[in-house]
This record gives structure tokens, sequence and C-alpha cells, in this order.
């Protein structure tokens, strides 16, 4: 393996066989800076008037997501090269489960409650 | 502070004698056999070679007797409700209420978690490395630890026979029910925090084989020359990593509302418990393909080698069963149509599930296809694989009539919903596991089990079944409920005592199934199978002696096509002696049995809140897995020498 092709480019990719431990260690600082830079700019923007505030969740989502890019490239190795076909269709996989359950659960859960009325007006219809 | 938290005397139920009795001489049979080994000095040989063996093939066949030895415990279980239902007209039967509402949880938790679960995943650990050609799976200690952690929660859950009480909400601890409010015991804890620890075991399995399979496989088995059985075992493991997290979250969500009065599911304070039916159901109707998924590949290869054919349509069989793994997570509110969801959602999820009828139907008519115009072979697996096609076929169309919602409505936690799922469970899980335990026995012991008794095991599992769970449909149209500890419609009697008769006639399948074990092993000079492919296999675990050497093949097969042995056998019998090389083997490690006995220690001690002892157990765990990361060698060279040696031996030629 280590002696036919050339380390790629993406950040990760085969690290542990092919690149020294400077360049590893590298990419993790990188990737540790990153994390905790995005860590740190979610918990400031819920309290700052850097951001409408209705707008608040919707950067909390964007910088999650980032947050989950961060990890997939930097610590779990997540690239397009060729050898990491497998990887790609298992996070296709695992995001095409995570949707299908959050989406039918929101589905079926905002149809109950459609349906039905709150908990605590049931109790208190049967006191 | 107490030392003990809420355990004292009182927990050991001295004044119902049934328990306490079957409690006792299951400790005593235990504690008799580990005597009896340590007296008759075989325990360093079971320790060394067996209890923290890293092999997948000593793994696959403790899993196999973990879930045999379940299968007694849950199958007692259901005698006593099946007896107690037979005489609870107008009476209270002689199980009391309390003590029958725990029967009937702990024999659907057991049935499903420590029968079904680690049957599959025996199965699928010792074949598939064998089938794919490779000497381990990817990560053997992980494989040991998921084993004992999932042995651990079948230890937990034994343990609250003797000591506390067992759940008494059913098998899926339905909040409000099971909440702190209604369920004050230790019962549903027991359940709770067996089911975390074994679950993190069936997740830990499940990485390792979905891993095994997708990486690492014989040089030229690309996936499409897969057989069958690694297919559906891929699905199955599939499965397994997607929807475990989410029990374990859910149950997880549970522990937090009982242990630290949280209000995820309660009545009160926002809480919604119709959010534990969704994600609870999100991950039990998966649960379901991943236990039926390997039961199939079992069938296709039984089908397959007793038919004398190649499987009939091989790709349909693998796009099946991919498909089935993509709308198992499309279906789950077809257990709780009941709930109050609208007409809309009800119909969507009733459609998506007759649509999962298509590709089970494409396998059924594979099967058939396969057998037509073979040569077809009627050995114990094959007959344990046509009792099969027509159950399921019958369980199968009355899962489509309860997918109907306006049918559901009146059907839903019937009897008939009980003699549903028992139709595909027993008919497809179970016989599939026997179906394998026939088929596989003389390849993981190098004899074959007697086929006499096989086959008087399965006629009477199969009549028994139908005498049993024939009446249940009966009775759910009669409107009879289930869990229901006594009655007063003395027209249900008669099915009732019919359908505890058909109980009676699988215990004697049972009886037949231990006597065939035990003259198979009296009798295992004659039933030898020297030649290492007892029943004309196709695929590769028939290429390597039986019981397979520890490395499994000598040297690694190249394949070139589907059904990769009979192109092999065809091609070269005896050719030249093939050259030997070393090999690298894992090392054998205690990392998983003693990962478990603290694990235990864990459970145990936050069942009862003993809060000390639930640290120790956790700090034990942790610090089992650091000195296994701090580990040097973890591997071992077997010379080429001895490689040669034990292939040479294990095939019966002189060395």
């Amino acid at each position: 393996m280590s002696d036919e092709a050339p380390a790629p480019a993406a950040p990760g990719v085969g690290v542990e066989e092919q690149s020294s431990v400077g360049v590893q260690v590298l990419g993790y600082t990188v990737g540790l800076a990153m994390a905790v830079i995005l860590t740190a700019v979610s918990f400031y923007i819920v309290h700052s008037p850097l951001i409408w505030t209705p707008g608040i969740p919707m950067g909390l989502v964007v910088l999650a997501i980032a947050q989950m890019g961060v990890h997939l490239i930097f610590f779990l190795h997540l690239s397009t090269g060729p050898d990491s076909a497998n990887t790609v269709l298992a996070l296709a996989f695992g995001l095409l489960i995570t949707f299908l359950v959050v989406a039918g659960s929101l589905f079926i859960m905002a149809n109950l409650n459609a349906n039905m009325p709150p908990m605590g007006q049931i109790m208190a219809m049967q006191r | 502070m107490n030392l003990l938290g809420k355990l004292t005397w009182a927990a050991i139920p001295w004044d119902s004698p049934l328990p306490l009795f079957a409690s006792a001489a299951a400790a005593l049979a235990i504690l008799g056999t580990l005597g009896w080994v340590v007296a008759r000095g075989h325990f360093p040989y079971l320790w060394k070679e067996w209890l923290t063996s890293v092999d997948h093939k000593r793994i696959g066949v403790m899993y196999t007797v973990l879930a045999l030895v379940m299968l007694l415990r849950g199958f007692t279980d259901a005698l006593m409700m099946r007896s107690h239902q037979a005489i609870a007209l107008h009476s209270n039967g002689y199980l009391p209420p309390e003590h029958y509402n725990q029967v009937f949880s702990s024999h659907g938790t057991i049935m499903i978690f420590f029968v079904a679960m680690p049957f599959m995943i025996g199965l699928m650990n010792f074949v598939v490395p064998l089938q794919l050609g490779i000497r381990d799976v990817a990560f053997p200690t992980l494989n040991s630890v998921g084993f004992w952690l999932t042995a651990t929660g079948a230890l937990l859950v034994n343990i609250s026979l003797g000591v506390g009480e067992f759940s008494r909400t059913g098998w899926l601890p339905y909040p409000p029910l099971s909440e702190l409010a209604y369920s004050p015991g230790v019962g549903v804890d027991y359940y709770l925090w067996a089911l975390q620890i074994s679950g993190a075991g069936t997740l830990l399995s499940g990485i390792n084989l979905t891993t095994t399979i997708l990486k690492t496989r014989a040089p030229g088995m690309s996936l499409l020359r897969m057989p069958m059985f690694c297919w559906t075992s891929l699905a199955s493991n599939l499965l397994i990593v997607a929807a475990f997290p989410v029990l374990t979250a859910t149950l997880a969500m549970l522990i937090l509302d009982r242990y630290l009065g949280f209000h995820f599911f309660t009545n009160d304070h926002g809480g919604n418990m119709m959010m534990f039916m969704n994600l609870i159901w999100a991950w039990g109707h998966p649960e379901v393909y991943i236990l039926i998924l390997p039961a199939f590949g079992i069938f296709s290869e039984v089908v397959s080698t007793f038919s004398s054919k190649p499987l009939f349509g091989y790709r349909s069989m693998v796009m099946a069963t991919m498909v089935i793994c993509v709308l198992a997570f499309m279906v789950w509110l077809h257990h709780f149509f009941t709930m109050g969801a609208g007409g809309d959602v009800n119909a969507f999820f009733g459609i998506m599930t007759t649509i999962i009828a298509v590709p089970t139907g494409v396998k059924v008519f594979n099967w058939m296809f396969t057998m037509y115009g073979g040569r077809v072979r009627f050995d114990v697996p094959m007959l344990w694989a046509i009792g099969f096609i027509v159950t399921f076929v019958i369980g199968g169309m009355t899962g489509v009539i309860l997918a109907i919602p306006p049918i559901d409505f009146l059907l839903h936690n019937s009897l008939f919903l009980v003699a549903h799922f028992h139709n595909v469970i027993i008919g497809g899980v179970l016989f599939g596991a026997f179906a394998g335990y026939h088929y596989w026995f003389p390849k993981a012991f190098g004899f074959r089990l007697h086929s006499g008794w096989g086959k008087a095991a399965f006629w009477f599992w199969l009549i028994g079944f139908y005498v049993a769970f024939m009446p249940l449909y009966v009775l759910g149209f009669f409107g009879m409920t289930r869990r229901m500890q006594h009655y007063d419609v003395p027209d249900w009697q008669p099915w009732l005592i019919v359908a505890s008769v058909g109980a009676g006639l699988i215990a004697i399948g049972i009886g037949c199934l231990i006597v065939q074990l035990v003259t198979s092993i009296r009798d295992r000079k004659e039933l030898r199978d020297p030649t290492g492919d007892p029943w004309e296999g196709r695929t590769l675990e028939w290429a390597v002696p039986s019981p397979p050497p520890v490395f499994n093949f000598a040297v690694l097969p190249e394949v070139s096509g589907e059904e990769a042995y009979w192109a092999m056998k065809h091609a070269v019998r005896g050719g030249p002696e093939p050259s030997y090389g070393a090999i690298e083997l894992p090392r054998n490690s205690p990392t998983g049995v003693v990962c478990a006995f603290f694990a235990t220690v864990m459970g145990f001690a936050l069942i009862w809140h003993i809060w000390w002892m639930a640290i120790a157990g956790l700090f034990g765990a942790w610090a089992t897995f650091i000195v296994f990361a701090w580990r040097d060698h973890s591997e071992e060279i077997m010379g080429a020498d001895e490689v040669r040696h034990t292939d040479l031996g294990a095939r019966g030629q002189p060395a």
C-alpha cells in the first residue's frame, strides 16, 4: 500500500500509514482549532447582538452542521478520494436513515398533536 | 448513607415458591457445572480456549449456546402462560397477577433479545468469515466484548428472578406505566440496564460484522460474488448499526425520567409518552428485519444446497434484501395505528407496510424456483426451510391484513396480533435458526446431528406451532385481547386448551432437540464427517476441514465467480500441496469476559441504587479497556510448518 500511491491531498486520508507524525499532528490541530472556534462562536452568539434574534436558532443549526463537517473531515478522515467510497456510502446511508427517522417522527408527532388536544387538556377533562 | 441501596432481604421472593425454587435450581445448576469444571481440572482449558477466545468460530458457538439456554428459560415462561390461560376461566389460574405480568414481560424480552438475537448473531459470526474466505473478523477482541456484554444482559434478566422482580410492563416498557409513578419497583430498572448493556454489545457486534463484510474479503470476492447469507448479514448489521443507537437513546431517556426526575415521557410537565412509542418502534421495526434477514440468508443457502442448484435470481435476491433494509425504516407507525394519528399518516405507513411484502414475495418465489427442477434432498435443514416457506407465507399474509389501518383498529392488541408475530418469528426466525443450526453443526464440530431425532423435532415443532397459534387467530377474531390474566368468556376456553396442547407438542419438539444433541455427541464417531463437506455445499465454508483450524484457510482462496467452492471442487481435487506460509493470528484476550464482569456489577448496582458499587463497576470496565489498549502484542505468528501440520491434521492426512 505505502509504496504504491503518493499521499493524497485531502486532509486525513490514509494518514495512519503514509504521513509523518508532524503532518498528522498538524491536521488534528487544525481540526481541533476549528472545532473549538465553532463551539465558542455558538456559545457566544446566543447572547450577542451580532445576529438578528429570531435568526439565532438557524445560526446554531448552521454552526452545528459545520461542526459535523469538521469532525468528519479532520477526525474521521472523510474525503472524496477513491479509497473512501465505502466511507462516503456509509455517510450517505447514515444521512438517509437519520432523515427517515427525524422526518418520520416529525410527520407522526405533528399529526398527533393536530389531532389530539394537548396532554394537559386531557388531564383536565378527566378530573 | 446506605451501603446496599434499595437491596434488602425482602428482595428475595420468600413468599412465592415458584420463582424462588426456579432461581435456586438455576443457581445450583450453574454453580454445580462450574464446580464440576473446576474439580475435573477443565477450568484452565475453558478459560484459555473459550472464555477469553477471540476466534469468531468459538464466539459464534458461545452465542448459540447462550441462545439455546435462554430458549429453555423463555419457553418455560410460554408454557406457564399457556397452561395458566387454559384454566383461568372465572378464576385466577395459578399465577397471581403481578407474577403473570412478569412472566409475559420476561418471555418477550428473553425471546427477542437473548434467544433470537444471539442465535442469529452467533450464526453470522461463525459463518460469515468462512464464507468470505478470510481468517478472522475485522475486530476480534471487540467481537468478544460484544458477546460478553450480551451475556451480561441475559444474566441480569435472570438474576431478577431470584433478587427483586422483573418488569411488568410487557416486552417494551411503555410509559406512563413504566414511569416511576406506576412502576416504583426495580423490575423496569432490571429491564432497562439489561438492555442498555446488551444493546451496547449488539452494536459492537454489528460494527464488527459490517466492517468485516465491507472491508475484508478473500481476493476476488467482490460484493456481487458473496454468498446470499453474507448479503443478508450485511443488511442485518447495517440495520443494527442504524437502529440500535435509537433504542439506546430512547431507553436512556426513560432512565433519566426514572432516576433523575426528567420528564421526557411523563404525563405532566410537558412530557409526551407518545414520543416513546414513536422512538421505540423506530428501532423496533428495523429490529424484526435484523432478525429475519439472516434467516432469509440461511434459507437461501439451504434451499440452494439441498436442491443441488445455484440460487435462482441471485441479483434480484440481493436487490430485495437491500430494498427491505431501507424500507424497514419507513413503516414503524403500523405498530401504533390506533394511537391517534390522522388518516393520511396511517394511510402512508399502511401503504409502505404492504409494499414490503413485494421484496419478500420476490424472495419466496426465488426459493421456489430454486427448488423447481432441482434434485431436492429432504435432509433436516431442508425440512425446516420448507416448513418455513409455508408458515412464513401465512404469517406474512396476516401481517398484510394487519397493515390495513381500519382492520388494525379491530385487531390491535388482540390475540390475532400475537398469533401473527409468533407466526413470523417462530416460522421465520426460529425455523431459520434451527435450519442453520442443523446445517452448520457438522462444520463447527466435525460430526453431523442425528437426523432421525432432527426430523422428529421438526415435525413436533411444526405441528405444535400450528396447534398452538392457529387458535389464537380465532380468539383474536372473538375479541380476546393479549396479556389477560383471567377472563370470563366460556367460548374462549376450548381454544385456549387447544393452544396449550400445541405448546405441549412444541415442548416435545424441544425435548427431541435435546435428545438429538446428547445422542449425537455420544455417537459422534459414527456421525463423523471426514470430508468437511457433508451436504455437497456450494460456498467457501465447506472448503475447509470440519471443525475448521484456528486460521480457517491455510492458504487464502482465490475467488473467480459466484459459488466459489462449487467451482473450486469441480476444477481441481487433490491437486498439488499448497505452499504454506506463516499466519498472523489475533491473541486471545480476557478483555471481553472481564469487561462483562464489571458491567454486570455496574448494572446490578445501578438497579439497586448502590452508587459506590456502580462507580467501582464502571471504573473496572474502563480500566480493563485501558489495559487492553496498552497491550504491546496483539497478534501471534503461527509458523509455516505449524500451519501445514495443523491443516493436514485437520484434513485427516498424514502430516
